[in-house]
């Protein structure tokens, strides 16, 4: 079902290009060799603001806990109520996490600590894609 | 007063008691709270020039004075939250009412009193405070202005300090229009809000995790819920007392539709329009005043950042067990000191993280729930929220700092717990992000 289209900036740009090549990028910086997401314009570990790169990710990871939203507040999302809504813990740095509805879950038969793995989806206003997840069966 | 930082604070950070191993408090028991002043409660504003959130911040800070027994000249400190929004803004379409603006002394922002709260607005129409020379605006909560007038009367900025916090809300739902109701989407909410989004998901997914990890279940809240609502009602400053005077029964709970499950009606704070204010002074001032002071042993903040895109249950422990560590260091006492625990409750599912950071009752992580199925109440002899928190008050995030001040002072009526209150704690709002805490005592020691 339709859902809103991030609009990229000059700073996030990459991460959504990557999104749009299938692929799952998280800034990294190089100096304390740490993740952080979303991304900023420094480390939140060191401060650095001119080591941050972006690395690829393996696009694997477990459902760290989730929620199911009855009465969300996105116009776009209330034709899908009830929904699972999750976070996903990244398999590089369970502290870094991401959101999912879990395409293919029935509603709140979710199993936290399953393993999931990347699939992009086309939001319909730009056409950019978002990362989802899927369980891996 | 100094130039606002960009969340509208013109608080410097050194002011917080952000760290772990400080020490004792250099003010311990040196500085009390005296005075309350609490406006009417009402769902909605209704449109009218005497309930307009300024004119009920004015009655606030007058009861407030009163209750203290102060005169107003001897008024020199104001501590205030210029935010006053529940969430409701004022829509960019709607007419300001000028003739109701302009029954007040004005500025030069029409929605001065209405919809914000400046210093300026609220001296203007306070003529009667002609010595106010120390001014802080504070960010979001209560336990944030409190915390600077503490520290700001202990360091001797101020000798009797006001501190005021304000909620109006205003016709219609919030949170559904904006940049929610549109196709795309720019801004820190691009990151969660293509997947969709409600208030107390965050909460939901990790009280979801807590069930989890400890082997608990949704049900086991039910005993703090109907607690929480029946210290409510014997809350007269409160919202559900004045308008909705209901029992919350087990059914009740327990049958209301999901939110974000498993958050449900019930644990999301109802929004309502409202003022309260305090009076902060002293504690060689306060033995002079007309109420017994309630002393203030220590306050501490946590300024905590999480790392990834949603706050985990892990981290929202991690930052609860510190905020804990630190109040009670800065205090000089120990969890086993505390009467009662007013943490904050809105929303009602991370009661339970806070109460368990602290180690209230001998609690550890895990154990909170169980807590709740012993003798939470009044009568008892652990007191879990006795202010009813927002839950049975309605939001504010203040009732647990006012209900706290009058335990101490022993005129909680009869919410007053049946155990001495000797020293309680009270603060908010959430783990991590931007939280302030107080320890009261009723002695300085």
């Amino acid at each position: 079902m339709p859902k809103q289209s991030p609009v990229p900036d000059e700073l996030d740009q990459p991460f959504w290009d990557a999104c749009n090549e299938e692929r799952l990028v998280i800034q990294n910086c190089v100096s304390c060799d740490r993740l952080q997401h979303p991304p900023e314009a420094e480390c939140f570990g060191c401060g650095s603001g001119n080591e941050l790169e972006w690395r690829e990710m393996s696009g694997r990871g477990r459902i760290h806990s989730y929620g199911v939203v009855y009465d969300n507040t996105v116009a776009l999302r209330i034709p899908d109520q009830p929904f699972n809504l999750a976070v996903i813990e990244l398999e590089e740095d369970p502290e870094i996490t991401l959101v999912s509805n879990l395409p293919g879950v029935p509603l709140d038969e979710v199993e936290i600590g399953a393993a999931v793995t990347v699939i992009f989806e086309e939001t319909p206003a730009t056409g950019q894609k978002i990362p989802e997840w899927q369980v891996v069966e | 007063m100094p130039t606002p930082n960009r969340l509208g604070s013109t608080a410097p950070e050194s002011i917080f008691r952000s760290q772990e191993g400080l020490g004792v408090w250099e003010h311990k028991g040196k500085v009390a709270a005296v005075g309350i002043g609490h406006s009417p409660t009402a769902r909605r504003w209704d449109g009218t020039a005497e309930n307009t959130i300024g004119a009920w911040c004015l009655m606030a800070l007058r009861k407030a004075i009163d209750d203290a027994g102060v005169p107003p000249e001897e008024i020199d400190g104001l501590v205030f939250l210029p935010t006053t929004t529940t969430g409701a803004h004022w829509p960019a379409d709607r007419p300001i009412p000028m003739d109701i603006v302009n029954a007040y002394e004005t500025t030069d922002d029409p929605l001065d009193g209405i919809a914000k709260l400046t210093d300026t607005w609220l001296l203007k129409n306070m003529p009667e405070l002609t010595n106010v020379k120390f001014v802080m605006a504070g960010m979001d909560c209560m336990s944030n202005a409190i915390a600077i007038a503490a520290q700001a009367v202990g360091d001797g900025m101020a000798n009797n300090c006001l501190v005021l916090k304000a909620w109006h809300n205003l016709e219609g739902r919030y949170s559904h229009g904006g940049a929610n109701a549109e196709e795309t989407i720019s801004g820190n909410q691009k990151w969660s809000n293509p997947y969709g989004s409600a208030n107390s998901w965050g909460t939901a997914q990790q009280f979801q995790r807590y069930l989890w990890k400890y082997g608990k279940t949704k049900e086991m809240m039910t005993p703090f819920m109907v607690n929480s609502r029946r210290n409510g009602l014997m809350f007269p400053e409160g919202y559900w007392y004045q308008h909705r005077p209901e029992e919350l029964t087990e059914e009740d709970y327990l049958e209301s539709r999901w939110i974000a499950k498993p958050a449900n009606l019930f644990d999301n704070d109802i929004p309502i329009h409202t003022a309260a204010a305090y009076l902060i002074t002293t504690a060689e001032r306060a033995k002079d005043m007309k109420q017994k002071p309630a002393y203030i042993l220590n306050h501490a903040a946590d300024r905590t950042i999480q790392r990834g895109l949603n706050q985990t249950l892990e981290e929202a422990q991690r930052s609860c067990a510190s905020t804990g560590r630190k109040l009670l260091e800065g205090a000089g006492i120990s969890a086993s000191d505390l009467s009662f625990e007013n943490m904050y409750d809105g929303f009602s599912l991370f009661h339970v993280f806070h109460m368990e950071g602290l180690g209230f009752a001998g609690v550890k992580e895990g154990e909170g729930l169980d807590l709740y199925q012993e003798d939470i109440s009044i009568e008892g002899p652990h007191p879990v929220s006795p202010s009813g928190g927002n839950v049975g008050s309605g939001r504010t995030r203040f009732w647990m700092h006012t209900d706290s001040i009058q335990q101490i002072q022993g005129r909680a009526g009869d919410r007053q717990i049946r155990i001495p209150a000797e020293i309680g704690v009270s603060g908010g709002p959430l783990p991590l992000y931007h939280s302030d805490w107080i320890v009261w005592g009723a002695s300085p020691d």
